[in-house]
């Protein structure tokens, strides 16, 4: 840590740091693509995790979380500007492809736009808004936004800020749709989009060449709501984020609030938690499982997949009471002990599975349709994934060790062994088969703790208003779909100043259209089931 | 109400000596014969084959598909099967969040629905905005948009709470009134809730 902290002071004298579990570096936003520039090549922190938008009153600005893939050290670095009528910052779309989407979202939230970045629209909300939602002064009256039910104009151009070489500012108009091309719209309203994605799809013939993915179909501003709610209140979004990682992403929220205040959770809760989310995590990949397999085509796989999830879910609704949103875990603990029945049903359940995962691969990974369809489909080599982001199952498939619960255990994970499934074919095959083994390798965790639960306290006492020391906060959890980050901003206060989800599909579908173009349409549907988005997720 | 027809005096109309003697004939030759209105026999089979349109926005809908697979089984009630397309379907459910940039293509689907048409709320976010009430972006209930026959509340509500709202769905089919009523060609402006 400090050794780069020395590095850096070195290259740039003004840059200032905070020290914290993640070293924090402050630049002016003149310098900031310089740093960008040496952080990318020379210090090879080549996975951008987040770029979370800030209103300090005063100032607009970013936090952006780096990644070390190599040896998984963090950095993060503060840029801001204190211009709040036309915040200007500079854009790092061309070192971090992930940053093409996070930027247009800050866009959104905050108003803050991106020198060099080829298109400033918005990502979630309609084109006609008003207003920048995160910022403070936002005004929320419904006659400034009412309910319109005319469709938004359909943008084929969009706007971009470009520095020319002598550092003047120039206004340019970039296109995005030639008019002569032949668009489709696939899409909010599709079944094979997951929820309501929707794709607009250049075409030529069958053959793809350009996707334009439109998200915020189901935006639900759920980082504006948790600034008004206290800690123990917020925690019930993360069961509504992705409703397939529900326990997981809950597990992060409650993770990252108690890094803040230093607690040292119960080990019967530090057991239970682990295998609650491992048995998520199965769930979800049987419903993938089901879903995609569905998709292209094999509807009985969906009655199989369904099957074997309501067994899960049945073991989850002894303890927790509930069939999909849980609210188990809380800070510090949990909300209530185990169903006396639990540890039973788990390792009948363990036991059976297996043999079904058996019939699953006879009934479907061996059938030579489903074979042509995902073999060789919808490339993606090893670095584009760390480019846009792609982690969670999806990136260990294009050969990726990006497991954070390998990479920075918590519960449990550093006290089990289990596998980190890993294929470096990168295509839709290789996707499918690392959920199929990680249900495998889920089993394998549960096992060797279900047994040796030990007997205490599941929670610690908590006073029913919590607050935080100042600072800010960075935490994540491996999640069915890749990793979920929770980003707190404490100024003391019993609710968050700030607190940003980083989810994990927002980056599967800016990975969409390299996957997509020159495949055919209904490739385009194979890739997409096997990303396994999650749309809620993706829009909060 | 009253039927007229000017060729046919009315205690013509109401004299059915014929068909009662057709039916005993069918009778006696040992065919079961069943008189009843004819409105009756459309809205047992409408209400017995309503096909929902595949539509869901978030969690609500992991639960609709639940009713689709084989433990809940919701082809047991005729809701047979999920239709993609607004033109084969029966009923939305509303199963999810509505966000302000989901009304208009909502408001849409709904319009491309085929007449007669329904509308089933799902969960909290459907009915009232649920936990995202105060949200900049959502709406508050999908009753500000489209008229809702069938509210089932929930976050999620179990699938069978979901069964039992859809079969408050059938009881109102069952007393709606089908020629002259649901089956008019004309526009009819359903009264929005709020």
């Amino acid at each position: 840590m400090a050794n780069i902290q020395q590095e850096i002071s070195s290259f740039l004298p003004e840059a200032t740091f905070v020290e914290g579990t993640i070293l924090e570096v402050s630049v002016p936003d003149a310098k900031w693509h310089d740093l960008a520039l040496y952080l990318h090549d020379k210090l090879h922190f080549d996975y951008l995790v987040s770029i979370v938008g800030m209103d300090w009153g005063e100032t607009l600005g970013c936090v952006y979380y780096f990644t070390c893939t190599a040896d998984n050290s963090q950095i993060s670095v503060k840029v801001e500007t204190a211009d709040r009528e036309n915040p200007l910052l500079h854009s790092v779309t061309d070192l971090w492809k992930s940053a093409y989407l996070y930027e247009r979202e800050v866009y959104d939230f905050f108003g803050i736009r991106f020198i060099n970045h080829p298109d400033m629209r918005r990502l979630f909300l309609r084109n006609d808004w008003v207003g920048y939602p995160l910022r403070k002064d936002y005004d929320a009256s419904p006659e400034v936004n009412p309910i319109r039910l005319e469709h938004e104009a359909v943008d084929d151009v969009t706007h971009a800020i470009v520095e020319t070489p002598d550092g003047k500012l120039e206004e340019r108009t970039n296109t995005i749709f030639a008019p002569e091309e032949f668009v489709v719209n696939i899409g909010p309203q599709h079944p094979a989009t997951h929820g309501v994605l929707r794709l607009r799809t250049s075409l030529e013939g069958e053959i793809v060449k350009k996707i334009d993915v439109y998200c915020g179909y189901v935006h639900r501003g759920i980082e504006k709501l948790c600034e008004s709610l206290t800690y123990p209140q917020t925690l019930h979004f993360a069961d509504r984020l992705d409703y397939l990682s529900a326990q997981q992403n809950r597990h992060a929220v409650c993770l990252c609030i108690e890094d803040a205040l230093q607690l040292e959770i119960p080990a019967r809760a530090q057991y239970v938690r682990t295998i609650m989310d491992e048995l998520m995590r199965i769930s979800s990949h049987l419903l993938f499982y089901a879903t995609f397999c569905m998709d292209l085509g094999a509807t009985t796989a969906f009655f199989y997949g369904f099957r074997d999830r309501e067994k899960i879910l049945d073991i989850f609704e002894e303890t927790c009471g509930a069939r999909m949103t849980f609210n188990y875990y809380t800070i510090g603990g949990l909300m209530a002990d185990i169903h006396p029945d639990f540890q039973r049903k788990v390792k009948e359940f363990c036991a059976y599975l297996p043999g079904m995962l058996k019939d699953y691969h006879t009934l479907f990974t061996g059938n030579v349709i489903a074979q042509q369809r995902m073999k060789g489909v919808g490339l993606l080599s090893r670095e584009d994934a760390i480019s846009y982001g792609i982690a969670g199952p999806s990136g260990r498939a294009s050969g990726w060790a990006c497991d954070v619960r390998k990479n920075h255990p918590y519960a449990m994970y550093d006290k089990v062994e289990f596998k980190e499934i890993v294929r470096t074919e990168g295509d839709v095959f290789a996707r499918y088969m690392v959920r199929m083994d990680e249900i495998l390798e889920s089993i394998h965790i549960i096992e060797q703790l279900i047994d040796n639960i030990p007997e205490g306290d599941y929670a610690l006492k908590m006073k029913p208003i919590i607050k935080l020391p100042e600072g800010r906060y960075f935490r994540q959890v491996e999640a069915s779909r890749g990793p979920i980050g929770i980003f707190i901003e404490s100024h003391g206060d019993k609710n968050p100043y700030r607190l940003k989800i980083n989810s994990a599909c927002l980056p599967l579908v800016g990975g969409l259209d390299p996957m997509c173009r020159g495949g055919k349409i209904a490739d385009l549907i194979a890739i997409g089931g096997s990303l396994d988005y999650v749309i809620p997720d993706m829009d909060r | 109400m009253e039927v007229k027809i000017k060729s046919m005096k009315y205690e013509d109309f109401k004299d059915n000596e014929y068909i009662e003697q057709l039916i005993n004939e069918l009778k006696a030759s040992n065919t079961n014969v069943v008189v009843g209105c004819l409105d009756e026999v459309i809205n047992w089979g409408r209400s017995n084959s309503l096909w929902p349109l595949t539509f869901a926005t978030s969690c609500c809908g992991i639960e609709f598909m639940s009713l689709g697979a084989a433990r809940y089984d919701m082809a047991r009630f005729g809701f047979e099967v999920a239709r993609a397309s607004p033109r084969q379907a029966d009923f939305v459910m509303v199963a999810g969040t509505i966000v302000h940039r989901m009304a208009p293509v909502l408001r849409r689907l709904y319009d491309q629905l085929a007449e007669p048409k329904y509308v089933v709320a799902v969960g909290g976010c459907a009915v009232s905005g649920g936990p995202f009430r105060k949200s900049y972006h959502v709406l508050k209930g999908v009753d500000e948009i489209l008229p809702v026959d069938v509210y089932i509340p929930g976050c999620p509500p179990r699938p069978e709470a979901m069964f039992y709202g859809l079969m408050q769905l059938q009881r109102k089919v069952k007393v709606e009134k089908f020629f002259g009523g649901v089956n008019r060609q004309e526009k009819r402006e359903k009264v929005l809730g709020k």
